[in-house]
Formats: structure tokens, C-alpha cells, sequence
């Protein structure tokens, strides 16, 4: 089993893109934790220092983008926010191909504690006409949907996760994930668990767990919160008829949000919704803070416990 | 390879000034027509927009997005029918299109918008950003040894949002010299006079204290408002020029009125406003 971080996919993706001279790479003094170093380190002339000034970087970005520029700009996930009206006017409405980068995502992040623990970037991004929102779950596929971002006709916003887990795909299964399709990486057909970030590889020891109780769990990737993969989200939900959310960020308006939405619209189905319980975070070890707020592989189990049996069908 | 090269044509300054005559009743037109938007700082700007336009821009209206374009960045993007009357009387839109202005549908959003108008190059309304989505543009070109300029156009009242200084910060940093930036001083924002509203001190200084280089000019004054362009254009260093004007300049009750910085006028104000600029 290889640990890596999420983050180090993204530093990895932009070296790769380099031989493209398209791409430029702005930072706001957060280069080292992000992983953009790499590229600054290899290609300074096209890495741009913006100082701790997130919304002076959102309209550089911007203004870059207009002459056919592919900047990628990145600081913390919560520092993004900073800017969250430069993105919205700067960047979403003139429909700009920036591509931000948010790290340091979610309660997992740690004894930084709640002032640096987003848990509501994907839900605000995700408001925004023309943006994509990702989170991948691991280095590899961090690094292939990065990647894929330089052809991708719109704006985007992806979070990143400081700490490391398991990594869940081979470079090539990662190379053939596409932007806004749900990943399938295991399947069942008495649950769903939608998980992103660093719940997947707690969703796929969720799903081990339930094998042994005797419940077969689907569990699925959900890189692209948006645009959401309705298509497949109904597949799934007609297949299993529970369907269980997992992610490290508000339960409000995130990745169970999307899934509840869609669900509504097309096939409602019961859904048990595990993420942060519209609370703030705090300082400690992320696993003594998965734990405290419902984020580990029992909670997703017990939420397919209580999916299954709210089933009608 | 397009057919048109962006230059500029030459026009002296009794030109511009009938240009910016004309303008001046397309921006009490539009308002009185849309019955909403923003005069004063309209009639404040519009010289300037002008003398960047028939001195200085060297666009093309057969591709108002050519790669090697000068660009104007209209960051007080609520004087928006400056920027249309301007485009109108340089080409890049048909006077049909100064009826749409805040109109459904139309090509002249209520705020300067690139996805709607040729010739706008930044979507404006939201104030503060221009300066920073200038600075992009610029470090562009700057990068790829192009020779487009970038004039960047704010509000005295505008720069008491922190982006601008995190701009004007960067732009030092990264040694960009490709830009100028323009600050309309007319002295009023939204709600009051800018120095009620918040106290900007010598604005002049605390740009150079930010070590960019200043000129002050008469904002209203076509030969000053070339002579500074010029200027900017030929001296190292990115520049600011300080240009002082009267918001609602042309008509006098408007003039230094801070009600008529978002309001349109009665019919009566109208006519009257359409005599004194004839």
C-alpha cells in the first residue's frame, strides 16, 4: 500500500505540462505547501509571485487567461476564498480558463486547526456558472485530472488534501478518469457510497466491512463534483435504491448536497449523508479528528446501515 | 495572420474634442433613454477614454480582439456608457447598439462586459479589479516580448479597495512597464463626496510612496490628457496619471453633484442638459 498526498499530484501535473508554454503558475506565498515549488523551481520565469494578496492573483490569473494564457493559481483551499468575488466576477462570468487549486482542504488538514480547515469551498465554487469543481482522492489521479485541465473549456476549482492516504488508482487506471464522470471502483447492489478526497479510501474499507455483514456496497469516486454525473447517479440509485454520501467538508452543499440535488430531480432515493455536521473544526491528529467529527470508514458503514434500511424498493 | 493590424489614427486635439462633445450627449441619451445608470462618472471620464482612443489605442475594429491589441481596462466598469459612446464613435458598434444599453438582451450591459460588447476587453461593475486583471495582460505580453500596451482606467473612490494596492504592489514587483494606469479623480463615490466617505489623503503620494511614477494633469484638458498619454507611454516605469475632473462635467447641474453619480435625468433636466452640450 503506497501513501501519498493529493497535493503532490498537482506540483507532479504541472512539471509534466511545462513543455506546453502556455501554462503559467501563480502563488500566493503558499508555493512550498501547495506543491507549485516544483514548477517555480524548473520554469521560474513562468511562476509569478503574488504575495499573500489572493485577490490580486485571481485578476492576474484572469487578465493572463484573456491572452490565451493557461494559469494555474493555488494557496490554501480557505485562502481561495479570499478571493471568492474575484473568481465569481473575474473569472466564472467572463468564463476565463484560470485554474485554481485549493490545498489544504477539509478537517483532515489538522492542527492548523479550524481557521485553515475549508469545509465549504466545494459548496461555494460549485454555485458559480461555468466552473468545474474537482477533489480527487489520491496523488495519481490529482496529477491525470490536472493534467486534462489544459484541454477543459471552462474555469476550474480543485481541492487538494494535505495529508497523505492511500493511494487508489495505478497510473494508467488514473489516466483514464475523466473530468465529470463518476469513477467506479467497486460494485454492488445494496448500497452507493459517493465518496471524494480522502473519504474514498474510507468508503473502500467501508465496503469491506459491509461485504462482511452481508451488504454489497458500490463505491464510487466522485473527482467532478461538478458538472455532476447525473446520468450515472441515477443508474445507481435505481441498482441500489441507498445511497450513502462521504466527504471531508460541510454536509451542506458540497458533494451531498450535489448527490441529494440530483437525487430529488431524477430518482429520489434515501440517502445518508457523511461529512462535517455544519461545525467548525479544531486543532488535533487528523485521524483523532476524523473520528471526533463522524469522518471514518465505521461512520460511512453505519450510515449504509441506516441507507439500506430506509430502503422502499 | 487577420487582415487588420491594430494602429492608431492620429486626430489633433480640436477633433477629440468635438468626439468627446459628441459623446458627451450619447452618455445623457443612454441614461435618459434607459432611465437608469451612471452620468456623472461618465461625463468625468470621457475625455480620457477619448484621448486614449484617438491618440494613443492602436486597436482594430475588423478584430477587436487581435492578440497584439492595446487594451483598455475600464475597471470603474459602472461608467459603462462612456466606454459605449467612445466604442460607438471609434467604431466598434453601430449607434442601434447605444438603444440596448440596459436594455434586455442587449449589446450594452448595464456594467462594461467583454462577453457582450466588441471592442470591451474586462467585465467590469465589480470595482478593484481592474488594476490586478491589467497587470495580467501586461505581464502577457511582457513574457511573450509583445509590444501591446495596457491602459488601465480607475476611480479616485475605487482606490479604497485593497486589491488595487495589492496590484500596484505586484505591478513594482514584477518590473512591468507596459501598463499606465489612468485615475479619474472627480472626488464623489456612490453615497458622498469621497473625502466623507473615507479620507484618501495625497492618493498621489501614496501611489509613488508604492514607487510608481505620477503625473498630474487636468483631466478635462485634451492637449494635457495626450501629452500625459505620451508621456506614460515613453517613460520607464509603470505610470500614474492623476487626472482631476469634475463628475457630470458638460452639464451643470450634474457638475460635482454627488446625486447624479447614479440617476437619470427628468425630462425637463434632459432638454437642459442637451442645450448646454450642444
Amino acid at each position: 500500500m503506497t501513501l501519498a498526498a493529493s497535493r503532490d499530484g498537482y506540483g507532479a501535473a504541472l512539471l509534466e505540462l511545462a513543455d506546453d508554454d502556455r501554462i503559467v503558475v501563480l502563488e500566493a506565498d503558499l508555493g512550498k505547501s501547495t506543491k507549485s515549488c516544483l514548477f517555480r523551481a524548473e520554469y521560474p520565469n513562468r511562476t509569478f509571485s503574488m504575495g499573500i494578496a489572493e485577490q490580486n492573483m485571481m485578476l492576474v490569473a484572469a487578465g493572463m487567461a484573456s491572452t490565451g494564457k493557461i494559469p494555474f493559481a493555488s494557496t490554501f483551499a480557505i485562502f481561495t476564498e479570499r478571493g471568492f468575488e474575484q473568481v465569481r466576477n473575474g473569472i466564472a462570468r467572463p468564463n476565463l480558463k484560470v485554474h485554481l487549486c485549493g490545498s489544504h482542504g477539509g478537517i483532515h488538514t489538522g492542527t492548523d486547526g479550524s481557521s485553515a480547515q475549508s469545509i465549504e469551498d466545494l459548496a461555494i465554487y460549485r454555485t458559480l456558472p461555468n466552473m468545474t469543481v474537482m477533489h480527487p482522492c489520491d496523488d495519481l489521479s490529482t496529477k491525470a485530472l490536472t493534467k486534462a485541465l489544459v484541454e477543459h473549456a471552462n474555469p476550474s476549482y480543485t481541492r487538494t488534501a494535505r495529508n497523505k492516504t492511500k493511494r487508489i488508482y495505478s497510473e494508467v487506471q488514473a489516466e483514464s478518469l475523466e473530468i465529470g464522470k463518476f469513477s467506479i471502483i467497486r460494485e454492488g447492489e445494496d448500497v452507493a457510497i459517493l465518496a471524494c478526497g480522502v473519504m474514498v479510501s474510507e468508503a473502500i474499507d467501508a465496503a469491506d466491512k459491509l461485504a462482511s455483514e452481508g451488504v454489497k456496497a458500490t463505491v464510487v469516486d466522485v473527482h467532478t463534483i461538478k458538472p455532476f454525473d447525473h446520468e450515472s447517479m441515477t443508474s445507481l440509485a435505481i441498482k441500489c435504491g441507498a445511497i450513502v454520501s462521504a466527504e471531508d467538508h460541510s454536509i451542506i452543499g458540497g458533494l451531498g448536497g450535489a448527490v441529494a440535488e440530483s437525487l430529488a430531480a431524477n430518482h429520489p432515493t434515501p440517502l445518508e449523508q457523511v461529512g462535517v455536521q455544519d461545525v467548525f473544526g479544531m486543532s488535533g491528529q487528523p485521524d483523532e479528528l476524523m473520528e471526533h467529527f463522524g469522518l471514518t470508514m465505521s461512520d460511512i458503514v453505519d450510515a449504509a446501515h441506516k441507507a439500506v434500511a430506509r430502503r422502499t424498493t | 495572420m487577420t487582415a487588420a493590424e491594430p494602429t492608431c489614427e492620429q486626430r489633433t486635439v480640436e477633433d477629440l474634442e468635438l468626439i468627446a462633445k459628441d459623446c458627451r450627449r450619447e452618455i445623457v441619451r443612454m441614461v435618459k433613454r434607459a432611465n437608469a445608470g451612471h452620468p456623472g462618472g461618465s461625463l468625468s471620464v470621457i475625455d480620457l477614454l477619448v484621448g486614449l482612443y484617438g491618440n494613443t489605442l492602436r486597436v482594430t475594429t475588423e478584430n477587436p480582439t487581435h492578440p497584439d491589441r492595446d487594451r483598455v481596462i475600464l475597471s470603474k466598469g459602472h461608467a459603462s456608457p462612456a466606454m459605449y459612446s467612445a466604442l460607438h464613435a471609434f467604431g466598434f458598434i453601430e449607434e442601434a447598439d447605444l438603444h440596448t444599453y440596459r436594455v434586455f438582451n442587449g449589446v450594452c450591459q448595464g456594467h462594461v462586459d467583454s462577453k457582450w460588447t466588441p471592442g470591451v476587453d474586462f467585465s467590469g461593475g465589480s470595482l478593484g479589479m481592474g488594476l490586478s486583471f491589467g497587470l495580467g495582460i501586461a505581464l502577457s505580453g511582457k513574457m511573450d516580448e509583445k509590444n501591446h500596451f495596457t491602459w488601465v482606467i480607475l476611480g479616485d473612490g475605487e482606490c479604497q479597495e485593497g486589491e488595487i494596492w495589492e496590484a500596484a504592489m505586484a505591478t513594482i514587483h514584477h518590473k512591468v512597464e507596459n501598463l499606465t494606469v489612468i485615475v479619474d479623480v472627480n472626488g464623489i463615490q456612490n453615497d458622498d463626496f469621497v473625502d466623507q466617505q473615507m479620507v484618501m489623503g495625497d492618493l498621489a503620494a501614496k501611489w509613488a510612496a508604492f514607487g510608481w511614477k505620477i503625473k498630474e494633469i487636468d483631466g478635462h484638458d485634451m492637449a494635457e490628457i495626450c501629452a500625459a498619454i505620451n508621456w506614460s507611454k515613453e517613460a520607464v516605469g509603470p505610470c500614474v496619471i492623476m487626472a482631476r475632473t469634475t463628475k457630470g462635467k458638460g452639464v451643470s447641474f450634474m457638475e460635482n453633484n454627488p446625486s447624479f453619480h447614479g440617476k437619470a435625468p427628468n425630462d425637463e433636466e434632459f432638454e437642459q442638459a442637451m442645450e448646454e452640450l450642444a
